[in-house]
């Protein structure tokens, strides 16, 4: 179990800079996701932590080891892919084997280590097949024993819950949890979901065209993103925008239909922050949003646009200007279809980022 | 499986089959049984027996197998013996083990050098058989030969390749000639290996050669045996060997199907001749049906 450290690490692949100038701790023990759109490295990223690919420019620290120019079999980490990348021609139990028997492990010691990682994870009665008789559910715990049998110091796991069906998911993703909890192994996961990064992690890095936007805990990243793609990435659906200018005389926001919002208690602030007339993204998440029976100072007039029953909540899209809002609502009777609506936004919660993207407050 | 309704009915259908059937028939079936027939005759070129072969049932064969002077060279026992030579070392060793070797040398890799070398192994794979010969010839030449050149150069004494080591000479020529055909295939049952199976292997901890023997290995197993079995074929067969020592020196080098020829076509025997054909027919057959049964057992095994 170790610390994982990567310092400036760089990875260019011809023209394209694959992941740039990364730099990132993570503690023993932690549970951390990287998460970001496909194509932004995260991949990369976790394939140099592996060793399987050379970082372009920088170091990777195991513990305190370097192990910038190791090669994956001197690393001492385990790693589940996304195909899970078990062999065809031999059975569960050599396949999860496998780790030992290249480290010339006794027979009966492969056996016994084996058979008592298959029964944490419930696949003691498959060790006599085959990858292609188990379900797609049980190969990815096949994949996650293999990782398992010889405790490494870090876990890597490359979007391994991304070919199971919805349900499978949510099942392997808190199984995955417990057993990272209860094993307390320091643990890499990348994946593009954000709802797999928010459930299981400690710590998510947000990526996005090879650059690391944002590390903190779940809640921070969702309740103070550092900018507007990390906004709009988390959360689902992700976090409203609207574009609109203050106006420092009058203490309002102002959208591109006219209407105006009062800033009320925030004035001050945004006044320190903002130029007057300055354009500015108000950003508020859909479970903040209220409908409200009337005008006033801080309701938008919208059109409902879509409404989709969830079963807890309604998800309710409304129309303003050309911008269209999400409010997640908890009504019995959620509005209907083209009705005119009032929507209260509570200025309390909204965070304002510059029209470049960066969070102002 | 869900029953197909067939496309054509059954007369059409076998109307359709009908000059295929002709061809294989009068080219390959008739020619056979015909190469049996001969096979327990005596029948020669000249003389009274071209005329009036008698039937001598298995005489023909029993010759062949004649003990008493059996590995003497110029006999079937001899023939059979550097076949099985030729075979083992230029195609299992030779073949299947340099065009594996180059296969991996170069999986996963661009570049001119492999460019260079797939092309330089493609060409000795494709240029015609005569040739090829006469290059090989020119090469191991006593007095004019390139490698003696190269060596007298580099201080090495010359070495008459083809008196002196005629079976080794032919094994390296068909093993230059061949190596291509197995590269190919190994590079292309490679290129079908999902790349996280090696990287799984180094992630686990297992060193290069390692994972090549448990991983690599088993995974193009039925590749493998596909190349195997049709290069022992093609080997066995061949007769190109027959270009550069003629099967010589006192038959060091010749191999059964040189042998056939000679008492075929040289001898005028054409009983004897047709006897080895059958032997040689029966080799061939024996080797498709180990080779047939190995592939339906892996078949049947994933």
């Amino acid at each position: 179990m170790a610390r994982i450290r990567l310092e400036g690490v760089t990875k260019v692949f011809g023209a394209v800079v694959a992941v740039d100038d990364l730099t990132l701790t993570i503690e023993d023990g932690e549970f951390f996701a990287l998460l970001g759109p496909s194509g932004c490295g995260k991949t990369t990223t976790l394939r140099m932590v592996a060793g399987l690919e050379r970082p372009t420019r920088g170091r990777i620290f195991i513990g305190e080891r370097d192990v910038t120019d190791l090669p994956p079999q001197a690393r001492d980490i385990a790693m589940v892919f996304q195909d899970y990348a078990l062999y065809p021609h031999m059975t569960i139990m050599e396949n999860i084997g496998y780790p030992l028997k290249v480290r010339r492990y006794a027979r009966s010691e492969i056996h016994r280590r084996v058979r008592e990682v298959a029964e944490v994870l419930q696949i003691a009665d498959l060790l006599d097949r085959r990858p292609g008789q188990l379900s797609g559910g049980q190969q990815q715990r096949a994949a996650v024993a293999r990782a398992l049998v010889y405790p490494p110091q870090a876990f890597l796991f490359d979007e391994p819950l991304s070919n199971l069906d919805a349900k499978l998911r949510l099942e392997a993703r808190s199984f995955l949890k417990h057993l990272q909890k209860s094993l307390g192994i320091t643990t890499i996961y990348v994946t593009h979901d954000q709802a797999e990064a928010m459930a299981l992690a400690d710590r998510i890095g947000v990526m996005d065209r090879g650059r690391l936007l944002q590390v903190g805990s779940p809640i921070e990243i969702y309740r103070r993103p550092r900018n507007t793609f990390v906004a709009t990435f988390i959360g689902s659906p992700p976090m409203n925008l609207l574009r609109c200018r203050f106006q420092q005389a009058e203490a309002v926001l102002v959208l591109g239909d006219g209407q105006a919002l009062a800033l009320g208690e925030r004035a001050e602030a945004l006044r320190r922050a903002f130029r007057d007339g300055e354009p500015l993204w108000l950003g508020i998440r859909p479970e903040h949003l209220a409908l409200a029976e009337g005008p006033g100072p801080t309701h938008l007039a919208a059109r409902v646009y879509a409404v989709e029953p969830l079963g807890v909540e309604t998800l309710v899209t409304v129309q303003v200007d050309a911008e269209r809002i999400a409010l997640r609502l908890s009504v019995d009777e959620p509005p209907v279809l083209r009705e005119q609506v009032w929507v209260r936004v509570p200025m309390e919660r909204a965070l304002f980022f510059r029209e470049g993207g960066e969070l102002a407050l | 499986m869900t029953q197909r309704r067939p496309i054509l009915s059954m007369p059409v259908g076998l109307l359709f089959l009908l000059p295929a059937m002709v061809f294989v028939a009068v080219f390959l079936v008739f020619p056979s049984l015909w190469v049996l027939w001969i096979s327990l005759t005596n029948q020669t070129l000249t003389g009274e027996a071209a005329l009036r072969p008698r039937f001598v049932g298995l005489a023909n064969f029993r010759a062949l197998f004649d003990f008493e002077n059996w590995m003497v060279r110029g006999y079937f026992g001899n023939a059979l013996r550097n076949s099985v030579l030729f075979v083992i070392g230029s195609a299992l060793i030779g073949q299947a083990g340099l065009g594996l070797a180059i296969a991996w040398a170069f999986y996963r890799r661009r570049g001119i050098w492999r460019e260079l070398i797939y092309t330089l192994a493609i060409l000795a794979w494709i240029i015609p058989d005569v040739v090829v010969a006469f290059m090989w010839v020119a090469y191991l030449d006593r007095d004019q030969g390139t490698l003696n050149a190269i060596l007298s150069a580099l201080g090495m004494g010359r070495v008459d390749w083809l008196i002196e080591q005629p079976l080794l000479s032919i094994i390296i020529f068909n093993t230059w000639r061949g190596a291509a055909f197995s590269m190919l295939l190994f590079s292309s049952a490679l290129a079908t290996l999902p790349p996280s199976y090696l990287e799984a292997a180094a992630v686990a901890g297992a060193r290069p050669w390692q994972a090549f023997r448990d991983i690599i290995l088993p995974s193009i197993r039925s590749h493998i045996i596909t190349d195997l079995v049709l290069i022992t074929l093609w080997t066995f067969n061949t007769f190109t060997p027959y270009l550069i020592t003629a099967g010589g020196p006192t038959f060091r080098s010749e191999v059964v199907s040189i042998y056939t020829f000679r008492i075929a076509f040289q001898h005028f025997e054409f009983g004897r001749g047709a006897a080895v054909a059958v032997v040689m027919m029966l080799i061939n057959l024996a080797l498709a049906l180990v080779y047939l049964s190995t592939l339906r057992r892996e078949a049947r095994a994933r």
